[in-house]
């Protein structure tokens, strides 16, 4: 399949990620080395109204997010990178033995002019656990080669 | 006073810093951010050298704020003084990565306390924002999010 360039992107495109599964040794394993708070370590946490058990860090849910956006969409394109992200939310809480998946809208393409051979696309990213629940949601640009012409 | 009466908009705090190698570049991206710029040297050269993934820069940054935190909490303990018990996070805004991290760049990431008040759908906590910035070795900011998390006002 060719590779995707900025031209190729139409606002209210939609495209459906690929799916992770999220084990215990997934959460633990990034919690150690990035996030280690209690519950994202271990089971036996004090239950408080926001609930109780192991939880994944929400970073982790964020790198989860990237792999699934990379094989679903970025390693197929002209990528040139991404300035930020405008806002984020952690809706639902990622647990192990949950299964991931994602679905992102383009929301507006438009000139980068830092530099005229590359393109902006405004995505709406949404992750889903099995249930259907969103855990994540995000607005977040992206950066791609213009078509060489 | 509750530690979390104590905390004023504007303050700081200076969790640290971080070196990124080139080796846990790799393993950060081979695992969730392969593309080339972050995994192949080779590759990267052309971009002008392998560069840390985002989600890299502001994991290491969430490593640094929850060691401060607990050196905080525990400093807060020996002393017999009140400290911050924080919750869950609801999200983030405005993060940025204005410039790359190459290989071996050392960030030091510094907070400001933005924003405090208590939540209306959670009584009994606060919701406390904070922008947390990323400066290289040479002062150039790679990284910036204003960050938002419940914590405990009767703590």
């Amino acid at each position: 399949m060719p590779a995707r360039y900025f031209e190729d992107f139409t606002v209210g495109e939609i495209f459906n990620l690929p799916d992770v599964p999220v084990s215990r040794e997934d959460i633990v394993e990034f919690a150690e080395q990035f996030d280690p708070q209690v519950f994202h370590l271990r089971d036996d946490t004090p239950i408080t109204e926001f609930g109780g058990g192991l939880i994944a860090s929400g970073w982790h849910v964020c790198a989860l997010f990237m792999r699934l956006l990379d094989d679903g969409l970025l390693l197929g394109s002209r990528c040139a990178g991404s300035p930020g992200v405008e806002h984020l939310k952690w809706q639902h809480a990622v647990r192990p033995g949950d299964h991931l998946t994602g679905r992102t809208t383009v929301v507006e393409t438009r000139a980068w002019p830092v530099d005229p051979q590359l393109g902006l696309v405004r995505f709406h990213h949404e992750i889903f656990n099995q249930h259907r629940e969103r855990t994540m949601m995000m607005d977040n640009a992206i950066l791609f080669a213009r078509r060489p012409s | 006073m509750n530690a979390y009466d104590r905390i004023a908009v504007g303050d700081t705090h200076v969790f640290g810093s971080h070196t990124f190698a080139a080796e846990a570049i790799k393993r950060f991206a081979a695992k969730y951010d392969p593309q080339p710029v972050h995994v192949e040297e080779q590759a990267a050269r052309a971009n002008g050298g392998l560069r840390a993934s985002g989600w890299h820069t502001a994991s290491a940054m969430m490593r640094l704020l929850v060691d401060y935190f607990d050196s905080l909490e525990a400093r807060a303990r020996a002393a017999g003084e009140p400290y911050l018990v924080s919750g869950p996070s609801p999200g983030f805004d405005d993060l940025k990565w204005p410039h790359p991290v190459y290989a071996g760049d050392t960030v030091t990431y510094t907070a400001r306390i933005v924003a405090k008040r208590p939540s209306r759908s959670r009584p009994g906590w606060g919701l406390l924002s904070m922008t947390t910035t990323g400066v290289n070795q040479e002062g150039k900011t790679v990284f910036s999010v204003t960050t938002h998390v419940f914590v405990e006002t009767s703590k």
